[in-house]
């Protein structure tokens, strides 16, 4: 049995398996099939300042080895969050974190304070990279100014381990990671969904109500590992890697790119019981491979 | 209620049609607690083009030979991947998924099932259900021909059933809501499932005659238990999700042109 145990910036984790948002809910949809306490964090549905109806019907379509989505941030607002919600949610005894959106810095400030309140969660992720939402959002996470203005309004309020969540719709996303960094960002999670596209040839329309959509699965894994190794060479705070992983060998590749943990999005979807194989395949690789601990293999890609 | 993942045995696969398939799962336990108008959600194996699982509506359940009965209509690569599993062979299956029809009302309730295409299957369980509780289940089913009704055997042995088809070759000729029945008969309440605008159309009928009426609906979906928030409908609430409060829906509470 190697050592699963994950340090991100003041976090402890049993294991490096976290949960993305908006696939796992508030984690309780997911309580029947796995113990939600073997789970490494659990990030829950994208939370803003005020409710948000999300975007209309149709907001999925499936392609090949993965799907888009233009849900549009559809939550409750933090207020019904903090009332209704986090109570449910308080006592499951694993890393519960909050992923946090707006469509100004303000916003974002105003929503991580209220969260900053909440003594069981312990983080929070900043989405700077929503590729669905036509205010704010991805607009935040495209440019290092932008990325900056919300982490710096956010970080003056927010006191715990503060995740920023990167777009891989840009240039350069070192750049982005290092400007999150320099405004204050304990560490960075990648990749969000990239964007993309399907029309209906017959409809000669697009599929998706807002013609585009966020795509995930394990078509866009390569693209991921990319930018994960990319990222972890450049900063120097901890990266938490995602974007298509299925299998425990999917994650071992994320963290010999660089990631200090992994993210399980889409899988969970095809899975329910997907995050609890991961760890235990992870495990399994670590022991096959004489590694005592996963922090040995962290970054040690040869490349 | 509580969900399951697990891998349930091909016990039977009959063909009622050249694009449906009668899949007959069973499992070495006792099947879980499953409700009329609840859905399962199925993994395809070996097929590229099949990412998510694809839901299916319980068409069945036989507690005597514990089986699952899911019947398919065979409309992409998923669906027919599906058609070639035999006898013994593994489908992994997470369910029962979602809210499913209203619960069994008082004794002698006349209760009108009304279905079209492949959204006759979970009417068969209700039906049933409905007719062990002491209610009075009739059956209206639509079809474009004749040889597009499926197990016509099994309605008739729980209920009344009448019939329409597009082109008459059985039943009265035209679609469901032209039926005679409707004229001559009252109901207390009316559950629908099949194409939307077959369920539209039946709604309003419901309507101009003040009979409460629920709808199954079938929006496209991924995770089937409520977490990514694809499959929703707009409803007097707002946005909800199809999967998880639904798939059946009073359509008083939908926003539907009535």
């Amino acid at each position: 049995m190697a050592d699963l145990i994950t340090n991100i910036a003041g976090l402890t984790m049993k294991n490096p398996v976290m949960t993305a948002s908006g696939t796992f809910g508030y984690g309780v949809e997911f309580s029947d099939f796995v113990n939600l306490e073997d789970i490494g964090g659990i990030i829950v549905k994208g939370t803003t300042l005020k409710p948000r109806e999300g975007n209309d019907y149709p907001r999925m379509v499936e392609t090949a080895s993965g799907m888009l989505n233009c849900v549009g941030l559809q939550n409750k607002g933090v207020d019904y969050f903090c009332e209704n919600i986090y109570p449910e949610i308080k006592d499951i005894k694993t890393n519960m974190i909050v992923n946090v959106s707006g469509s100004c810095p303000e916003d974002y400030a105003e929503c991580a304070a209220r969260i900053n309140e909440l003594d069981n969660i312990p983080a929070i992720e900043l989405n700077i990279s929503c590729p669905n939402v036509r205010q704010g959002g991805m607009a935040f996470g495209v440019t290092t100014e932008g990325a900056q203005s919300v982490v710096r309004a956010v970080r003056d309020v927010y006191k715990k381990t503060l995740i920023v969540k990167l777009s891989p719709n840009v240039t350069s996303v070192s750049d982005i990671a290092l400007a999150v960094q320099d405004a204050g960002a304990d560490a960075v999670s990648l990749i969000n969904t990239l964007m993309g596209m399907v029309i209906d040839i017959e409809k000669r329309k697009p599929v998706l109500s807002i013609a585009t959509g966020g795509m995930s699965g394990p078509a866009v894994k390569p693209v991921a590992v990319r930018c994960v190794w990319q990222v972890a060479k450049a900063v120097s705070v901890p990266v938490i890697g995602l974007g298509g992983i299925m299998t425990a060998e999917d994650a071992i590749e994320f963290l010999l790119a660089g990631a200090s943990a992994i993210e399980i999005g889409t899988a969970n979807f095809i899975d329910p019981t997907v995050t609890v194989k991961v760890t235990n395949g992870i495990n399994d690789w670590l022991d096959r491979h004489g590694c005592r601990s996963v922090s040995e293999i962290i970054g040690q890609v040869n490349a | 209620m509580r969900k399951f993942v697990k891998d349930l045995t091909v016990a039977g696969v009959d063909y009622p049609h050249e694009r449906y398939v009668l899949l007959k799962l069973t499992d070495d336990e006792l099947l879980p607690e499953m409700l009329p108008g609840q859905f399962v959600e199925v993994k395809v194996e070996d097929s590229p083009k099949t990412f998510l699982r694809r839901p299916i509506s319980i068409n069945y359940v036989d507690r005597e030979s514990n089986q699952l009965w899911l019947l398919i209509q065979l409309v992409g690569e998923g669906t027919r991947k599906l058609a070639k599993l035999r006898c013994g062979d593994k489908l992994n299956v997470v369910f029962p998924l979602g809210n499913g029809f209203s619960p069994m009302g008082q004794k002698g309730e006349k209760v009108l099932l009304v279905g079209g295409g492949v959204g006759v299957a979970p009417l068969l369980n209700y039906g049933k259900e409905l007719s062990e509780s002491g209610a009075k289940p009739v059956f209206l089913l639509g079809a474009r021909s004749k040889s597009d009704l499926l197990e016509l055997d099994m309605f008739k042995a729980i209920a009344p059933v009448y019939i329409t088809t597009e082109d008459g070759s059985v039943g009265e000729k035209g679609f469901v809501t032209q039926h005679s029945l409707l004229e001559t008969e009252t109901f207390d309440r009316i559950s629908v499932c099949g194409p939307k605008p077959m369920m539209v159309s039946v709604a309003r009928y419901a309507k101009s005659k003040g009979i409460p009426c629920e709808v199954s609906l079938e929006n496209m979906m991924a995770c089937g238990v409520g977490a990514c928030l694809c499959c929703v409908e707009k409803t007097v609430k707002g946005n909800v999700c199809v999967c998880k409060n639904g798939p059946v829906f009073p359509t008083d509470q939908l926003t539907w042109d009535l």
